[in-house]
């Protein structure tokens, strides 16, 4: 009985946390919120001595920043765990799936280092002006070749976001059952045709949630963006360029907060970031569980 | 003599047969045993004897077999395979499970490929060209010998979409709702789904599933089908639809069948092969060649005593 | 055997474009997962080459000196994060696992599934979020403090290790648990004399890895304990120094001094994760074979 007490109130206790995480995050934002109300979202102030603040250049930065990471993330990640489920040689499955999960075990700290301090100079050095000189007249590839930005900050999110999609991918692959597969191969489609055919269909839902959870991972990053991106306000055309993320201009300003209202402000940002983590997790968790559904009464 | 069905009374006899045999009882035992050998050769005779004594007379080989034997990463699963597959014929690999019968029937159609260590020695020859020879695409393979599955594995797709699969594939979407309509009909199914052609083929019976499966396979207008006991995960009504189904289809293509089911055999078959498991001192089970034959010749008068121990349900 | 040639081999334009597409896209397939192999490995190469120099015994001994001296250590880093990090374990480990029991021995499924969503929610959670929550809950009015710091930890590692203790649970075979209460043991003393002891691999795994992870974690600190001295810290009340956060500060500096701490730091801290990575992984498989083994 004591026992079936303590695991209950464990229980209780994290759904109890969530809410309190809400909570204590939207209280703290509460003077800024009566400050400038929903105006917040579509303001781009950012200015410690008049005391204005606003979160849409950030907003930007943040869906910038996701959405690149993810158009680059997707594709390698579902083609990697393709290679992982069907392609592979026998033994080299496990140690190359264990070699794509390290890349997610490494610090986002430890990828923020090195993005500042190698990728970012060789991006500067050699890859930016290449970009620029070939492509500069597309504006995203127009401004000055820099260390920071945009696009040292989006190769590090791609970094965390590809093993997460790449594992659920891999795991999703195996599941499809032999004997879809068998059937596609003896109406002599190609391995390529019976994935695009047969195996990607089945498992779609899965690649959604998969790539939803990848997206999560890619909002929240504070860390390694921060250290990467500039920290710059505005919104810059070119991938050169520095730009902010929510989650990322916390990170840098909270310490150093000039005035309360900045405080305020920053937890303003996190109650935003907090609102689309939530939305884009929740939304994968419905979408497993619709799958999970699905499956149990075929 | 009458087609009795081998109820509880024939299979007592049997255990009665056996059991007499292992005691090693008198002489009288020894006749009972020849009585029932004869009845049930007798009702075997009868179901075959509708086909032809000689079924391959004016028909091309379609498969040739010869020496084949096929291991998975060196362990030998069937060997000494020299057997010829004649074109518009049924016929049936039968045998005791464990003897190989569906490795070499994948074997046919280079599905073996798939399984990684899966080696074929021997040649296998299609229409007189090595279906082994470096050079030859295992599509084209597949796209002239179909395949039909144990269990039914329809795509969870629309009927018309499982159907349609194999032609968009290959390219033969001309008139791809006529093609479409042929196959179903072919395969005895159009009646029943063409109201709902775009509605999924997972909400079909697993009989109907299979017919798709049939009907998905003959599409793509191949020169043999192969199928995998079709009917094993069926009830016996829809078995019987799809042995009546092999029945019509053989007109037009040719057709090898594995099954556990010796009855199936002698009914649906023109030659039947029959498997066996040879155990070497080592203890290393191997699946071999036993007999070949037009399939009222090995149900009646079978030349191995393996063939005849296990058509008379001796053993397997 | 034909002569002619084998119609086999010949393949329509048609069939050839179709046979080059599948090759292409299994060569991308390939070349994905050889990128990523090599984006890990010029990671953990670069941070090795960069930081191996600057590990010596002083590094692990000293306090960081003064700005503009040379010389010192990350020895106060090194120890704030054991401390912090095993302050966490020591909360999370037992929370998680009441929780994984919870959801398998005594929940109905209904609760189960929505206690697993409350955890795999709040595992989706922004860290930084976490940490501004720690923040406004303990920090403020209170100051930093190594427990504050510890506890945002411990909300990283809870779900980490609940999933997992769950997922091993319920590979212990229903036959352990009949037997366990058919001796006529209550439910709680089955789970603890009987249940717990098998599943004990997967529980050790489950925290080597949420170790891993939250002694990586830098966002919840920046909030709890990022003020602190160059001196080593025991006094849980007060904020420590952590290798996380001397990472990321020193990642920021222009000294070059700095930087290559920061470096060495790094690869104190990969290494230390890579190493618990490995472990966690051998272990769990080899706990999956003997509980498999048990069935």
């Amino acid at each position: 009985m004591l026992l079936r007490g303590l695991a209950g109130a464990a229980a209780l206790t994290v759904a109890i946390v969530l809410v309190l995480i809400a909570y204590k995050v939207v209280d703290q934002a509460g003077d800024a919120i009566s400050a400038f109300g929903l105006g917040f979202i579509t303001s781009t102030e950012w200015n410690a001595v008049t005391n204005q603040f606003g979160a849409l250049d950030l907003i930007w930065g943040t869906a910038v920043t996701s959405l690149f990471a993810l158009i680059l993330a997707v594709p390698i990640a579902i083609a990697i765990g393709l290679f992982l489920s069907e392609l592979a040689p026998r033994r080299l499955r496990a140690p190359v799936g264990a070699l794509v999960e390290l890349l997610a075990a490494i610090p986002s700290v430890v990828l923020g280092l090195w993005g500042i301090l190698v990728m970012g100079p060789f991006l500067e050095s050699h890859i930016e002006p290449w970009l620029n000189i070939h492509l500069g007249f597309i504006p995203l590839f127009g401004g000055t070749p820099s260390n920071v930005g945009l696009l040292p900050a989006c190769l590090v999110l791609t970094i965390m976001v590809v093993p997460i999609v790449a594992s659920i991918s891999r795991e999703l692959f195996d599941s499809v059952p032999g004997d879809l597969k068998a059937g596609s191969l003896a109406l002599g489609s190609t391995r390529w045709e019976m994935v695009r055919s047969v195996a990607i269909p089945q498992v779609s839902g899965g690649l959604v949630a998969a790539v939803i959870l990848g997206l999560a991972r890619a909002l929240g990053e504070a860390i390694a963006v921060s250290q990467t991106i500039g920290g710059a306000l505005g919104r810059p055309t070119s991938i050169f360029g520095s730009a902010d993320t929510l989650a990322s201009r916390i990170a840098n300003q909270y310490q150093g907060a000039a005035t309360s209202l900045q405080t305020s402000s920053l937890a303003y940002l996190a109650t935003i970031l907090l609102v689309f983590s939530l939305v884009a997790n929740i939304s994968a968790q419905l979408i497993v569980r619709r799958i999970r559904r699905r499956m149990g009464t075929r | 003599m009458t087609i009795r069905d081998d109820g509880p009374r024939g299979s007592d006899k049997m255990r009665t047969m056996t059991e007499s045999e292992q005691s090693g009882q008198d002489e009288s035992g020894a006749e009972r045993a020849d009585i029932v050998l004869a009845r049930s050769q007798a009702q075997m005779a009868d179901i075959a004897a509708k086909h032809s004594a000689t079924p391959t007379e004016g028909k091309p080989v379609v498969l040739g077999l010869r020496d084949v034997a096929v291991a998975y990463s060196g362990a030998v699963a069937i060997r000494d395979v020299n057997l010829e597959i004649h074109k518009t014929l049924v016929t049936a690999f039968i045998g005791p499970s464990g003897c190989g019968k569906t490795t070499l029937l994948r074997s046919l159609n280079r599905m073996n490929d798939l399984i990684p260590g899966a080696t074929v020695s021997g040649s296998i020859s299609y229409h007189g060209h090595d279906l082994n020879a470096s050079g030859v695409d295992p599509v084209e393979v597949r796209r002239r010998i179909g395949m039909v599955f144990q269990r039914p594995n329809p795509f969870p797709k629309s009927i018309f979409d499982n159907v349609a699969f194999g032609l968009r594939l290959h390219g033969m979407k001309d008139n791809l709702h006529d093609r479409v309509e042929k196959a179903l009909r072919h395969a005895g199914l159009w009646d029943e789904v063409h109201t709902r052609l775009k509605s999924s083929a997972l909400s079909l019976s697993g009989g109907q599933q299979q017919r798709l499966c049939i009907a998905r396979a003959l599409a793509i207008e191949p020169d043999v089908v192969l199928m995998d006991e079709p009917a094993s995960a069926l009830d016996p009504i829809a078995t019987q639809r799809i042995e009546d189904l092999v029945a019509e289809l053989k007109n037009d293509y040719t057709i090898v069948i594995v099954t556990h089911n010796m009855q199936q055999a002698a009914r649906v078959a023109d030659m039947t092969a029959f498997f066996s498991v040879d155990v070497q001192e080592s203890g290393s089970r191997c699946g071999i060649l036993v007999e070949h034959a037009p399939t009222v010749e090995l149900f009646t008068r079978p030349s191995d005593e393996r063939t005849e121990a296990y058509v008379t349900g001796r053993f397997g | 055997m034909s002569t002619e040639v084998n119609p086999l081999t010949i393949v329509t334009p048609r069939a050839r474009r179709r046979k080059l597409v599948g090759t292409i896209m299994e060569l991308v397939a390939t070349s994905a997962a050889v990128l990523a192999v090599i984006v890990l490995l010029i990671v953990v190469v670069s941070v090795a080459r960069k930081g191996l120099p600057a590990l010596n015994a002083d590094f692990f001994t000293k306090n960081p000196v003064p700005f503009g001296q040379t010389g010192g250590g990350i020895k106060n880093a090194i120890v704030g994060t054991l401390i912090m990090t095993g302050m966490a374990t020591l909360i999370a480990v037992p929370v998680g696992v009441l929780i994984a029991i919870f959801n398998t021995e005594f929940a109905a499924p209904a609760v189960a599934e929505f206690v697993r969503l409350v955890l795999n929610v709040l595992a989706g959670v922004p860290t930084i979020v976490i940490g501004i929550f720690i923040f406004g809950l303990l920090v403020v009015g209170n100051g930093q403090s190594a427990i504050a710091a510890s506890i945002g930890l411990s909300i990283v590692m809870v779900p980490l290790i609940a999933r997992a203790t769950e997922e091993v649970l319920v590979l212990v075979p229903a036959s352990l648990r009949e037997a366990g209460m058919g001796l006529g043991a209550t439910r709680a003393r089955t789970v603890v004399t009987v249940i717990l002891p098998t599943a004990v691999g997967g529980i050790v795994t489950a925290t080597i890895v949420a170790v891993a992870r939250a002694a990586g974690e830098t966002a919840p600190l920046l909030f709890t304990s990022s003020i602190f001295a160059n001196a080593v810290v025991t006094d849980v009340h007060q904020a420590m120094a952590s290798i996380p956060l001397t990472i990321f500060v020193d990642s920021e500096s222009p000294s070059v001094a700095d930087q290559q701490t920061a470096w060495a730091a790094a690869l104190v801290l990969m290494a230390g994760v890579l190493i618990m990575g490995i472990i966690g992984r051998a272990l769990s498989l080899r706990t999956r074979r003997q509980i498999e083994r048990a069935r």
